[in-house]
């Protein structure tokens, strides 16, 4: 016969399915808490927002091409996603500088210099977070006071920045509490604190979307919300003067936008149930210790980064349920 | 809550683009090739030479060993030659090619689409017959019948499973097969019940059939001895032990045959073969074969000769479509690619696949995002992204206590992958390796 045709072994079909898609997914599921934080901290945020992405983006592009000699590959969504979740990181005023220093750690040296998408330990994201927040901490922990703010300021304090001056200065919770927005606008996300992790509920709808679209599984975000809840509630019964109701500790901070878009970074966490439940309790877990007991007000970052250091340990010892192994 | 087995799966697009189309008998082609190796084991022995006249259902190539199956003459004509030609594995395989002349049928079959109800109840007659009529696992996997049926000693069947479950995608033959022949498919299964000394029998169908799961129903009404099982639609469940896990519950151990867990597995052409052979005495020498594609014109089920060409098949569902990229003997999950289409129909092929140039091609290879899909959808229970980087590093030994000998080659993992890597590849080479490392250090 005339016509050549392809022999490749099976399976002969694929899933519509790819790296791309999965990127664009999550990069999707963040636009309601990214238009959020335009509505709060105004064209701030889109600065930010901007700058964190065009510059992990050209980041990538120069290492890769120039430095790793390989063809770039910006156009799969990833270095997208490290600048947007760069940006939802740090508060919206941060100096354009900055950003900028923090793109070429987040990629250069969290990301490529471990040989790229997939290979990286340590979530690409935070360790950029991470080195600014170590690097300039009066910048990265200066909140812009948000538009529907009534006071008459250029920053603020963030509700856990609150609760730790508070507990620290030797003040009851139940006092400390009076400063603090309540739940319910820790919810929707009127409060400060940074770019795109102030709408707890819009992250929520995010992930509602990456599960319909099967992006992530529910696992990762419940086990370290659930761990927060649990331990948090326990040290609160134990002592509601000195430890706050769970709940805030949910809507407070990053914790949302950690459990859900940060701890779930494929390549940075445990590639079975069983190791994610370790994985993610070990979050919830030095979450809860770091903001209560620790000299930073807000730790979810700093816990997802030491829990990703544990990730090839995990995988290496905690191995899925075989059909026909054990009896 | 439909059954199913637990742990992973997937469930690509169903494509049962000929599950409305009867079984139609293929018009005789003008010559054969009949492999001599067209099931697991030795390769049968040829029995007839150049020149010799053969008849419909005679015996033209004797089973090998115990592990092997006779071989019988699809047609009636003259033998050509006795040499090497390729079958669907793409290398040269002896076999035995035949000039048609005619449609004469040996003595003593039946020929006739009476339904024969009573059998002798005698197991080692029927498995008797059931060897001599060179019947296989119609499934694909062209396992001897007789083997399954002789459990090793110390070993006794508990239940016979019927595997009409069909979970690759595009094949119609089974579910055709069900609507069209299921007195006799029920004659079949009581036979292989009385071969095996069995009570029970559970015929497993996935819920994409439920004109077939109605129509068992109704024929097995007050039959409490044959249970249809209705499951829910998942890939792989057609492998003997997901099947076994989804009706039964009982998990067959690792390196285990399912008769450890009491359990003997027959698809349904297999059983309807053995009801042709035991009641009507005709040796396995046709089966139902889907043709199909997306750009096939007429996407059919045929019931075809052992022997006949691919083509033929191909230009009765009205020929191969200007934008074919791929041909392949089988389902899509599993299927292999055959290179022509010259190569035979045999006992083992349940449906010939023309896929488009499109979809025939494989995405460029991306890295690993450690996604856990492929840990996710493996059926058992494995890890395709370690077992795929050991095979690459070539670190046998890891491979090995990583269990890559229980990969059942489902492909669940590359379908699902992302970044579209060949894992089941890479494990399929491993499994190679490990296998021969096993067997030289049993030496």
């Amino acid at each position: 016969m005339s016509k050549l045709l392809t022999i490749s072994p099976s399976p002969h079909v694929h899933t519509s399915d790819s790296v791309n898609k999965i990127m664009y997914r999550v990069i999707l599921a963040l636009v309601p808490a990214l238009v959020w934080s335009v509505f709060m901290f105004g064209f701030e945020a889109v600065r930010v927002t901007l700058l964190a992405v065009a510059a992990c983006m050209a980041f990538e592009f120069v290492i890769q091409k120039y430095i790793m000699k390989e063809v770039p590959q910006i156009t799969d969504g990833s270095a997208a996603l490290t600048g947007i979740l760069l940006a939802f990181n740090v508060p919206a005023s941060l100096p354009s500088w900055m950003i900028i220093v923090g793109a070429l750690v987040a990629i250069g040296v969290g990301k490529l210099s471990f040989g790229g998408l997939g290979n990286n330990p340590f979530n690409p994201a935070l360790v950029g977070r991470v080195f600014l927040l170590v690097s300039f901490p009066v910048h990265m922990t200066s909140w812009p006071v948000t538009q529907t703010a009534t006071v008459d300021a250029l920053t603020t304090a963030t509700p856990l920045a609150l609760l730790k001056e508070g507990v620290n200065a030797g003040k009851p919770v139940s006092e400390v509490m009076l400063n603090l927005p309540s739940n319910l606008e820790m919810l929707y996300g009127n409060m400060s604190g940074s770019l795109g992790e102030i709408s707890a509920l819009l992250l929520l709808l995010g992930f509602a979307y990456m599960m319909w679209k099967k992006v992530i599984t529910w696992h990762i975000p419940t086990f370290v919300l659930g761990t927060i809840f649990i331990f948090q509630g326990a040290l609160w019964m134990l002592n509601p003067e000195n430890f706050i109701e769970p709940v805030f500790h949910l809507l407070s901070g990053g914790a949302m936008l950690g459990a859900i878009y940060m701890a779930t970074d494929m390549v940075t966490s445990p590639m079975t149930v069983r190791g994610q439940l370790i994985f993610g309790v070990g979050i919830g877990v030095l979450t809860v210790l770091i903001r209560n007991f620790g000299a930073y007000p807000e730790g979810i970052s700093f816990a997802i980064l030491i829990m990703n250091g544990f990730v090839p340990l995990i995988n290496a010892y905690i191995k899925p349920k075989r059909f026909g192994g054990q009896k | 809550m439909l059954k199913t087995f637990k742990l992973g799966g997937v469930h690509p697009a169903e494509n049962k683009l000929s599950a409305s189309k009867a079984i139609e008998k293929l018009t005789l082609p003008k010559s054969v090739f009949i492999p001599v190796a067209q099931h697991i084991g030795a390769p049968a022995q040829a029995l007839v030479k150049k020149g010799d006249q053969v008849k419909v259902g005679q015996l033209i190539a004797k089973s090998g060993g115990f592990v092997s199956a006779n071989i019988h003459s699809s047609v009636s004509g003259t033998v050509k030659k006795v040499d090497l030609s390729m079958d669907s594995s793409g290398y040269p395989k002896q076999g035995i090619f035949i000039d048609v002349a005619g449609d004469e049928w040996e003595e003593g079959i039946d020929t006739s689409s009476t339904l024969v109800e009573n059998f002798e109840a005698d197991s080692k007659k029927i498995i008797d017959k059931i060897n001599a009529a060179g019947i296989v696992g119609l499934g694909g996997a062209t396992f001897p019948t007789h083997v399954k049926l002789m459990p090793p000693q110390g070993m006794k069947a508990e239940m016979l499973l019927i595997n009409g479950v069909e979970c690759e995608p595009y094949l119609t033959s089974d579910h055709r097969l069900m609507l069209e022949k299921a007195p006799e498919l029920l004659v079949g299964i009581r036979i292989l019940m009385c071969a095996l000394e069995v009570q029970k029998a559970y015929i497993g169908i996935e819920n994409n059939k439920p004109d077939a799961i109605a129509h068992l129903q109704e024929l097995t009404k007050g039959d409490r001895s044959i249970e249809v099982v209705p499951l829910k639609v998942k890939y792989p469940q057609g492998g003997e032990k997901q099947l076994i896990k989804a009706v039964t519950g009982r998990e067959v151990p690792s390196g285990a045959l399912p008769i450890a867990v009491g359990a003997v597995v027959n698809n349904v052409g297999t059983a309807l073969a053995v009801y042709e052979a035991v009641q009507k005495n005709k040796p396995l020498i046709e089966r139902v074969v889907t043709i199909t594609g997306k750009s096939v014109a007429k996407p059919s089920n045929f019931l075809v000769r052992i022997g006949t060409p691919v083509q033929e098949l191909i230009d009765a569902a009205g020929g191969l479509p200007e934008d074919s990229g791929k041909i392949i003997s089988g389902g899509p999950m599993m299927g292999k690619a055959v290179a022509n289409t010259d190569i035979p129909v045999t006992k083992g092929t349940s449906g010939i696949l023309i896929m488009q140039d499109k979809e025939a091609k494989r995405d460029k290879v991306k890295t690993c995002i450690r996604c856990t899909r492929c840990v996710t959808v493996c059926p058992m229970g494995l890890e395709p992204y370690y077992l795929m980087t050991v095979s690459e590093k070539q670190i046998w030994e890891n491979a090995e206590n990583h269990h890559i000998m229980d990969c059942i080659e489902c492909g669940s993992c590359s379908y699902t992958c992302p970044a579209d890597r060949p894992l089941l590849d890479y494990i399929r080479l491993g499994k190679g390796k490990v296998g021969n490392i096993i067997r030289s250090r049993k030496q």
